[in-house]
Parts: structure tokens; C-alpha cells; sequence
């Protein structure tokens, strides 16, 4: 019935990191960076979802689930302290902000 | 046909995570980020994870997604970004490391010693007899939500709550 095995789809989940992995090192934008770690994110939830369906397991699944919870709470507060951040210094760009820099 | 719908899925994934990254424009981002989850919530469905599909489009697509096009449009952050990538040194380093990384990738499909080609496992109605089997009711989910992951499952909850908690703290206007 299928001719798809586990390979591709952890394939697809590897270059979904990577491309997310790409986006945070190279973007300057900090909203950008975080959809980046959202697609770093996503590319788990990927693997993890082969890997419970191809290992006949719910646990990966219910992992997902938690991931999702979690995204969830971070992107609420991630995007409050930029919208804090941007507040007080007026801008977002990450090589602006460099106070911590010394 | 069900490998014609995974590998259109996964071009869509892909080719719109690279626009993500990509686009100088940060609400093009946000929408080629939508059309990335949302061909994730495919491929979520091709794996037959029927509930964490629709999960994924709710919760991800829906309400993640709308709160970035919200503070980006609230935050107006495009006018500063002239050029999009930061330094040559560290994005020559980046490619470099992407580069390699997808080596590998390649090097390990090729090689003999990649993961094991099973089939695919026919979802029969086995949660009587083992209860941890994959399963794409939303009732196998509960199941394991409340009995073998209730204590991580109660941590969530209160994770919730502390984001919650923080988020009106963090995004008070201070008194003085």
C-alpha cells in the first residue's frame, strides 16, 4: 500500500531543521529568528510523528502534543518581551541591541 | 498516489520554509510560514495522525500564526532592515555548516546502513489489547494523556498558566 518509508520522511525533517537553523544564524530580525525556531520546531514534530506511526507507538504522538503545548507558551512570551523590547529601545534588529556585548 | 501527495507536500514544506527564511518582507514570512505548517499538517495525515494534523492547523497555523502577523503588523519592524543577512563571516559560516549538514544527510541515504524500510503498520482496532499502539483516534490520546502521562500532562497545564501569568506581567505598563 505504501511506498514511502521512514527515510523520507526524516529526510524532509532534517532539511526542514536545517533550513530553520539557517534562518536563525543568518536573520536579523528577531521575529524572523522566531518563526525560524517554530520551523526547527515543526521539523520535530515531523520526525517524531514518523517515528510513532512507523514504530506502531503512541508516545511519540503524545510528545507532539506536548511540543505543541509548549511552542504555544513560548511564542506568547516570546513575543511579549519583543514587544517589551521594542518598547524601550525602539527597534527589534539583533545586531542593534547589543547591550549584554560589553 | 500516496507518493505523489508526499512529495508534493514536502517540496511545499521545504520550498516555503526557504522563503521564510529568505524574504526580506516580514509579513511574506509569517504567510509562507502558514503554507509551511499547513503542508506539514499534510504530510501529518499522510502519517495518518489524523488528530495532531488538525492540532497543528489550530493551534500552529491558526492561533501562533495570527499572534506573529499581529506584533508584526503592531511593531511596523520592516523599516529598519535595509540589507537581510547579518555579517559575511558568520553567513559564510552558516552555509558552510549547512552545507555539511546536508553532506551528511546525503552520505548516510546512500550509505547501507540507513534506517530500516518497514511497511507501514495497518491501523486495526488493537487499543483493547495494547493501549500504547498507534492509533489516530483522538481517544487513544486521552487515554495516554490521563493515565500513563498524567503527571506531564498537569505540568502543561501549569506551564500554561505561568505563560499566561507572565505575559500580562511582562506586558503591564509600569506604574512609575
Amino acid at each position: 500500500m505504501v511506498l514511502i518509508g521512514i527515510n523520507e520522511f526524516i529526510y524532509v525533517a532534517s532539511i526542514l531543521f536545517l533550513i530553520g537553523l539557517l534562518g536563525v544564524l543568518l536573520r536579523r530580525n528577531t521575529i524572523v529568528i522566531f518563526m525560524s525556531i517554530e520551523l526547527m520546531l515543526n521539523a520535530i514534530n515531523l520526525a517524531l510523528v514518523a517515528f510513532s506511526r512507523f514504530n506502531n507507538s503512541m508516545d511519540g504522538s503524545i510528545f507532539v502534543f506536548f511540543i505543541m503545548t509548549v511552542a504555544a507558551a513560548e511564542v506568547a512570551l516570546g513575543l511579549a518581551i519583543i514587544v517589551m523590547l521594542y518598547r524601550q529601545r525602539q527597534t527589534i534588529l539583533v545586531n542593534e541591541l547589543k547591550q549584554l556585548n560589553g | 498516489m500516496i507518493d505523489i501527495l508526499f512529495s508534493i507536500f514536502a517540496s511545499l514544506v521545504l520550498l516555503s520554509a526557504l522563503a521564510v527564511v529568505l524574504n526580506r518582507n516580514a509579513v511574506n514570512s509569517a504567510m509562507f510560514m502558514i503554507v509551511s505548517l499547513v503542508a506539514t499538517a499534510g504530510l501529518f495525515i499522510l502519517l495518518e495522525a489524523y488528530f495532531l494534523a488538525i492540532l497543528q492547523i489550530l493551534v500552529y497555523a491558526g492561533a501562533v500564526m495570527v499572534l506573529f502577523l499581529f506584533i508584526i503588523m503592531l511593531l511596523d519592524v520592516d523599516k529598519g532592515e535595509n540589507f537581510n543577512f547579518k555579517t559575511r563571516k558568520l553567513s559564510l559560516c552558516a552555509t558552510i555548516l549547512g552545507v555539511l549538514l546536508l553532506l551528511a544527510l546525503i552520505l548516510n541515504s546512500f550509505s547501507s546502513n540507513n534506517l530500516p524500510s518497514v511497511e507501514l503498520f495497518l491501523i486495526e482496532d488493537s487499543s483493547f489489547i495494547d493501549p500504547g499502539a498507534f492509533d489516530n483516534k483522538a481517544k487513544a490520546f486521552g487515554q495516554l494523556l490521563f493515565t500513563k502521562y498524567m503527571l506531564p500532562f498537569q505540568v502543561i497545564g501549569f506551564l500554561l498558566l505561568v505563560a499566561m501569568i507572565g505575559v500580562i506581567v511582562i506586558s503591564k505598563k509600569p506604574k512609575f
